[in-house]
């Protein structure tokens, strides 16, 4: 290769991850992925392990893709895509199932509808059909956790006043709204364990991040 | 010789690649793992009996002791009819052969399928909304079985029983001991495959589950009465269980699951003779076809009887 090798975290692959957390969020700033948002948001524990599962097929799958952008022919780019995507899924659903049951019981059908999240396919096409192996991989990384971030954030507001606490993986649900509160009349919601409370949810995370970031703003929507 | 990437024999030479390694490996994976993955099924099988039963020393079995363990705990595999007859009953003595696909051991409580038969019934059930006299005649011809699984423990028996229903959103499923005078509960275990987390999902902890210990599912005269979940915060009679809120239909299937094998197995826990009650036959068959929504509760049915 002629070109000159560049450090393996340079600021432009730093960017990279760092990006997708704040200023290119794929969940609330490009708006891909809200299904699961929605969807896996009830408990802290499922969010946690979703979050994973996204950010192991996200960044498998921009390696793959990454080291075969060469060799897909462009006419059938979207079934090569979508095939490696499902192939990954399947094998995710496998794995749970055979070695982390439990994870994979609470989890069910959602497994299987990473393949449908607009993330993964979102970047295959827009990142690692154009990119080195390596800047994929930290592309990967960082839409995996950007997504992950909302996921756990809005779980977070979701489990504690839907059901009073949180859910960690491993330790089981700690109650973090005292007993005394409910003794003097307070109840969980009911309404933040349903997915519309989600949408609420994400939309107040969007009005902060860019109220706090203006740049963020688009001049042109009034 | 360069190759046309654009060309129609490029795309289809990769695309057959592509879909001969993606389906070997997928293939292979899931060849490797199926054993592993049966025996989580077969181990989470066992847990749920175990912890069902009721008892201290089975209540926190993890589900890769519940296989080593099993056998020490439950004694006798029953199967029975739907007229509540003994199909076959293996002792702990017969080792447990997990379903496969070429070949299930039928005589096997452990494997009766309860969710499939579930489904046979389901039509039947729609077909006959009154649950009348031709719906039992079909019921017998599908030839419907019910596990009963018995457990002897310092000198005490238990008998676990097993349901299977729908909820609001998919599969539920369950199993309930019944302490040695075959009608009150001692012990449960639900389960369900996608029910709303945070509602019907709270069916698996112990608020829920704890409500049904000291419940009986007979009346005093040994007359067969379903199990009742109500919404909470109503008033409850000794074999109602204080429900959810915000779950009404996983309640709903989780009552219609009961009561449907429940009938069945009070039959069987009759025909034991293990109380002394002085009822005829005939009131119980009455009780037994009205279901869970008719306006008839088994209350009236013996005022009925008893003019």
């Amino acid at each position: 290769m002629s070109e000159k090798k560049e450090p393996i975290f340079s600021k432009k692959n730093k960017k990279l991850i760092s990006d997708p957390l704040n200023l290119n969020n794929p969940v609330t700033i490009q708006v891909l992925g809200i299904c699961s948002a929605l969807a896996v948001t009830v408990q802290m524990d499922n969010a946690i392990v979703m979050s994973v599962a996204v950010l192991f097929v996200l960044v498998m799958g921009n390696l793959i893709v990454s080291l075969m952008r060469n060799l897909i022919p462009t006419k059938i780019k979207i079934i090569v895509q979508l095939v490696i995507v499902a192939a990954l899924v399947i094998i995710v659903d496998q794995v749970l199932k055979a070695y982390v049951y439990d994870v994979s019981k609470s989890l069910s059908v959602f497994v299987g509808l990473i393949i449908t999240n607009c993330i993964i396919m979102g970047r295959l096409e827009a990142f690692a059909l154009g990119n080195k192996p390596w800047a994929s991989i930290l592309d990967g990384v960082g839409n995996g956790l950007g997504y992950g971030m909302i996921l756990v954030i809005v779980a977070f507001f979701k489990e504690l006043f839907g059901s009073g606490g949180i859910t960690i993986p491993g330790l089981g649900k700690l109650d973090l709204i005292p007993e005394f509160m409910y003794n003097i009349g307070y109840e969980d919601n009911g309404l933040m364990l349903l997915p519309p409370s989600s949408l609420i949810l994400v939309a107040i995370y969007i009005w902060v991040q860019k109220s706090r970031t203006p740049s963020l703003i688009d001049e042109n929507a009034n | 010789m360069s190759i046309n990437k654009e060309g129609n024999s490029y795309t289809m030479i990769f695309a057959i690649i592509m879909v001969v390694i993606v389906g070997g490996l997928l293939a292979f994976i899931s060849s490797t793992l199926k054993p592993i993955q049966m025996e989580n099924v077969k181990n989470e099988k066992m847990q749920n009996i175990l912890q069902a039963i009721g008892i201290e020393e089975t209540a926190n079995v993890t589900r890769d002791e519940a296989g080593a363990i099993f056998n020490d705990y439950i004694t006798e595999r029953i199967i029975l009819d739907f007229d509540g007859n003994v199909q076959s009953n293996l002792s702990n003595e017969v080792a447990i052969k997990p379903a496969s696909r070429k070949r299930t051991d039928e005589t096997d409580a452990f494997n009766v399928d309860v969710r499939k038969y579930y489904n046979d019934l389901t039509g039947l059930m729609k077909k006959y909304p009154e649950r009348g006299a031709e719906y039992e005649a079909e019921l017998k011809e599908e030839g419907i079985t019910y596990p009963l699984f018995v457990c002897e423990n310092e000198g005490k028996k238990f008998y676990i029983t097993y349901f299977s229903g729908k909820g609001l959103w998919d599969d539920i499923w369950g199993y309930i001991s019944l302490k040695e005078d075959g009608r009150t509960i001692v012990g449960s275990v639900f389960d369900h495959k996608g029910e709303t987390p945070g509602l019907g999902s709270k069916i698996t902890e112990v608020p829920f589950n704890e409500d049904f210990l000291g419940k009986v599912i007979t009346t005093e005269e040994g007359v067969y009465r379903p199990i009742k979940v109500i919404k909470p915060g109503k008033e409850r009679k000794e074999y109602e269980v204080q429900g959810l809120s915000g779950a009404t239909f996983t309640a709903v299937g989780v009552d219609e699951m009961m009561e449907r094998s429940f009938s069945v197995y009070n039959k069987y826990f009759k025909s034991l003779a293990l109380n002394n009650f002085s009822t005829s036959d005939q009131q119980v068959e009455t009780v037994v076809i009205s279901d869970s929504f008719s306006q008839m509760t088994p209350d009236t049915n013996q005022v009925l009887a008893n003019k």
